[in-house]
């Protein structure tokens, strides 16, 4: 492999490694807050109970998505130095402001929420985790706003002397379409990232008939909101589907491997055969008249650009080069993605089905498939990424900077080999430990004081140090 | 061309973002590092820990935000420093990732082998972070191999020299004896003692370590605002040794951590980054900068947050100001 694959597989893993988290602790955090709100004002137990549940299972996945986002600050510099050169002016930007409105935070009210149950008022301790979901939030926000920089760069020129991107319109880079839409689609994913795991948590204990007032109390919450954010997120995606068509419509042209320009085009469905450069199509088998016309236009006969034709343009304003992605790959974790959310939206329609006529207890073969799907997200999630940065090589800056331009040109492949494989086994043993943790805190219950960081006493002297 | 006010401003901006995190990081270095030293039992380690358990993950922030500011106001800065320092920040970070769910993990699992593995990842990862921010510093003030474009072209054993490790030596004793005089602040019993114990040892160890590399430093020919600095520096930490109150000492060892972050930057100033190849390849403020408007931006958002963190940080501080005691 070259510096290039393992510097992208680096990459690629820790990202995906790192978002396995952070949509849970995204998610979770505003469950948390809802659960502390709804025990402070009605003071019922139940409450309580869950919130001790729950938060045990938050603090070991937040931790775990803290100590991998440490790499994602600090890796663009080490891999990818000549991306940092050329970007960080404009891309630098957003990721500064995360940590300064956001990372504080998150970090700090954490803490306070953690350790000071017995120091802080109760308004004021629930306030503290109201910030931390407020905060993490805050800081999918600018994280996404810097992505969507790479997907669609606006509010910047070309210094002249230099040739590298330089900012010229914040408010531009903050608020395009691009990152609006690409933050409603992820926040949304990020609550049924949560949601499936609260519905399929309460569920295994719905199986074991453990705890089941609390569990259907969770499910009473949990399966609205799941169900509700992921057909939001659908949505949002279809917007999103359609910005990308305008915006990079050779990501749209290879999700549909669609070869050659049609009008009205049909949505692939499912397709085999082979998907390399074969200007006789695909050979698709099921396809939807007009219906990539309606997603991606918003009309009946709207034209979709095929990949041949957008090859041929890119030729005449970018040069020589392919500028076609890997077609297999994004046209199966496109279809992976949007097949992950239908079923995640009918498993938890069926739940709220069942919920209203009393047999979410007795329907067994819900509470197994609800256990099940709590794979769902997490599948979906990467597909969703792999599909949105895979789609958009050759590029790492869509139509500014390619991929295989913006690596360290002094980093060696054995120095990358030996990051990669050392983030690698730390991470696997971080995520058996994780999981096991998480297990271990299902399997004990609720704990039965709700105190989840460790009692702390104090004398009355207090410490001169500050 | 020379730096413009606002390359300036950035550059002493990120020297306080520095400041911050090594002051209060430094402290949990210091408390990680030691846990095991000071703590025999298995309530006395939690009360170690519990000591930084708010802390330690607002004081890490600090690093993220100076890593994110460089990133935006030095483009050229952040992409030759990570990746020229590429296998001593790889380290940095799994030391990091391992101390920080070693805090979080400790308790989860009652059983000895289990606290016993997390306690190790605590230490080493405290203590190998405090040595390799001393030998990075070192080295950039140093200069490192850089070549006429601007890319780092060193190995990490270059990164290894004497006065690097020196340099490493000094934080490691300077964050050792922070840490040891906060516990000496913020624990009570047996512990507060062995503390003080290794207080006793660790800060004039660090004086010695530290004035050595200032001793080095100086005879190198730094600046003379430099050499100020540095002798400030070995001034407060010999204070720092001598104070009886442990409040006046904290702050001193703090000072001390302050006024050795200013010598550096100070030292680098105008540039970024010294090269030991050819001085000529050094990298100048004004051509690792981000343009004016960016700046320009970022100084906005700096004036209007900077000032919001402190207070609900400081807050933080005050909420847990109180003295821990053992669990019995």
């Amino acid at each position: 492999m070259t510096t290039l694959d393992l510097a992208r597989l680096q990459f690629s893993s820790t990202t995906l490694f790192h978002f396995l988290f952070v949509p849970v602790s995204i998610g979770l955090s505003l469950f948390l807050a809802i659960l502390q709100t709804l025990a402070y004002r009605t003071g019922q137990p139940v409450y309580t109970r869950l919130l001790g549940l729950w938060s045990k299972i938050f603090l070991i996945v937040f931790a775990v998505g803290v100590v991998t986002g440490i790499v994602q600050e600090f890796q663009f510099g080490m891999n990818w130095s000549a991306y940092s050169r050329y970007v960080g002016d404009v891309f630098g930007a957003p990721l500064a402001i995360e940590g300064l409105a956001a990372f504080f935070v998150e970090s700090t009210f954490l803490g306070l929420w953690m350790f000071g149950r017995d120091r802080l008022s109760p308004r004021v301790h629930t306030a503290c985790i109201w910030m931390v979901a407020l905060g993490t939030m805050a800081s999918a926000y600018f994280i996404l706003a810097a992505n969507s920089w790479m997907q669609h760069p606006v509010g910047y020129e070309i210094d002249p002397v230099t040739g590298q991107a330089r900012m010229n319109d914040v408010v531009a880079v903050l608020t395009q379409n691009t990152a609006l839409f690409a933050f409603g689609h992820t926040i949304l994913a990020a609550w049924v990232t949560a949601g499936m795991v609260v519905v399929g948590i309460s569920a295994w204990y719905l199986r074991k008939g453990r705890e089941t007032e609390l569990a259907k109390r969770a499910l009473k919450i949990a399966l609205p909101v799941t169900c509700a954010a992921a057909i939001g997120t659908s949505l949002v995606g279809h917007f999103n589907g359609q910005l990308m068509t305008d915006q990079q419509p050779m990501k749209m042209a290879a999700a549909e491997a669609l070869w050659e320009t049609e009008q009205p085009a049909g949505l692939s469905v499912f397709a085999t055969g082979d998907f390399t450069r074969n200007p006789g199509g695909t050979n698709h088998n099921i396809t939807i008249p007009h219906l990539l016309s309606i997603i991606a236009t918003n009309s009946w006969d709207g034209k979709v650009e095929g990949i041949d034709e957008i090859q041929a343009r890119y030729e005449r304003e970018y040069g020589e080069g392919d500028y076609v992605p890997i077609v297999g790959l994004t046209y199966w974790t496109f279809r992976a993605m949007i097949g992950l959310g239908i079923a995640m939206i009918l498993l938890t329609a069926v739940g709220l089905w069942l919920a209203r006529r009393g047999r979410l207890e007795i329907s067994r073969r819900w509470q197994w498939l609800a256990i099940a799907g709590i794979a769902l997200p997490f599948l979906a999630n990467s597909a969703g990424w792999l599909f949105t940065e895979m789609g958009r090589q050759p590029w790492v800056v869509f139509g500014l900077l390619r991929t295989e331009d913006a690596i360290s040109p002094n980093v060696s492949s054995a120095e990358v080999a030996i990051t990669l494989i050392g983030f690698s086994a730390v991470y696997a043993v971080l995520a058996a430990i994780a999981v096991w943790l998480i297990r271990r805190a299902v399997h004990a219950g609720p704990p039965e004081s709700p105190d989840d960081a460790q009692p702390t006493k104090t004398t009355d002297d207090i410490a001169l140090a500050y | 061309m020379t730096h413009t006010t606002l390359e300036t401003i950035w550059f002493v901006l990120i020297g306080v973002l520095w400041t911050g995190y090594l002051v209060l990081e430094g402290f949990d270095f210091g408390v990680g590092a030691l846990l095991r030293t000071v703590g025999r039992t298995k309530a006395e380690r939690g009360m170690v820990l519990r000591s930084i358990g708010p802390l330690w993950d607002g004081n890490e922030v600090w690093l993220l935000v100076a890593g994110g500011a460089t990133f935006a106001a030095f483009p050229g800065w952040y992409a030759t420093l990570f990746s020229g320092a590429y296998l001593a920040l790889f380290l940095v970070l799994l030391s990091l990732i391992v101390r920080n769910v070693a805090f979080e993990f400790w308790g989860k699992h009652d059983d000895p082998r289990w606290r016993a593995g997390w306690e190790w990842a605590a230490v080493i990862g405290s203590a190998l972070p405090a040595l390799l921010w001393g030998v990075a510093w070192a080295n950039i003030v140093h200069g490192m191999p850089i070549d006429a474009q601007g890319e780092p072209t060193g190995e990490l054993w270059d990164l290894l020299g004497p006065y690097a490790l020196l340099g490493g030596v000094a934080t490691l004793l300077l964050f050792l004896a922070h840490g040891a005089t906060f516990l000496c602040l913020k624990t009570s019993g047996p512990v507060a003692e062995r503390a003080r114990a290794a207080r006793r040892v660790l800060a004039p160890a660090a004086v010695v370590a530290l004035g050595g590399w200032t001793a080095w430093t100086i005879a190198d020919g730094c600046d003379a605002a430099t050499a100020v600095l540095l002798v400030g520096a070995v001034v407060l930490l010999s204070a720092a040794w001598l104070a009886r109150a442990a409040g006046w000492s904290f702050g001193a060892t703090a000072g001390a951590i302050g006024l050795l972050v200013a010598a550096w930057f100070v030292q680098l100033f105008p540039h970024v980054l010294i090269s030991s190849t050819d001085p000529a390849y050094s990298i100048t403020l004004h051509a690792a900068a981000s343009g004016d408007y960016t700046l320009k931006v970022m100084t906005g958002v700096a004036i209007l947050l900077v000032p919001i963190v402190l207070l609900y940080q400081g807050w933080t501080y005050w909420v847990f100001r109180k003295r821990l005691t053992v669990d019995d």
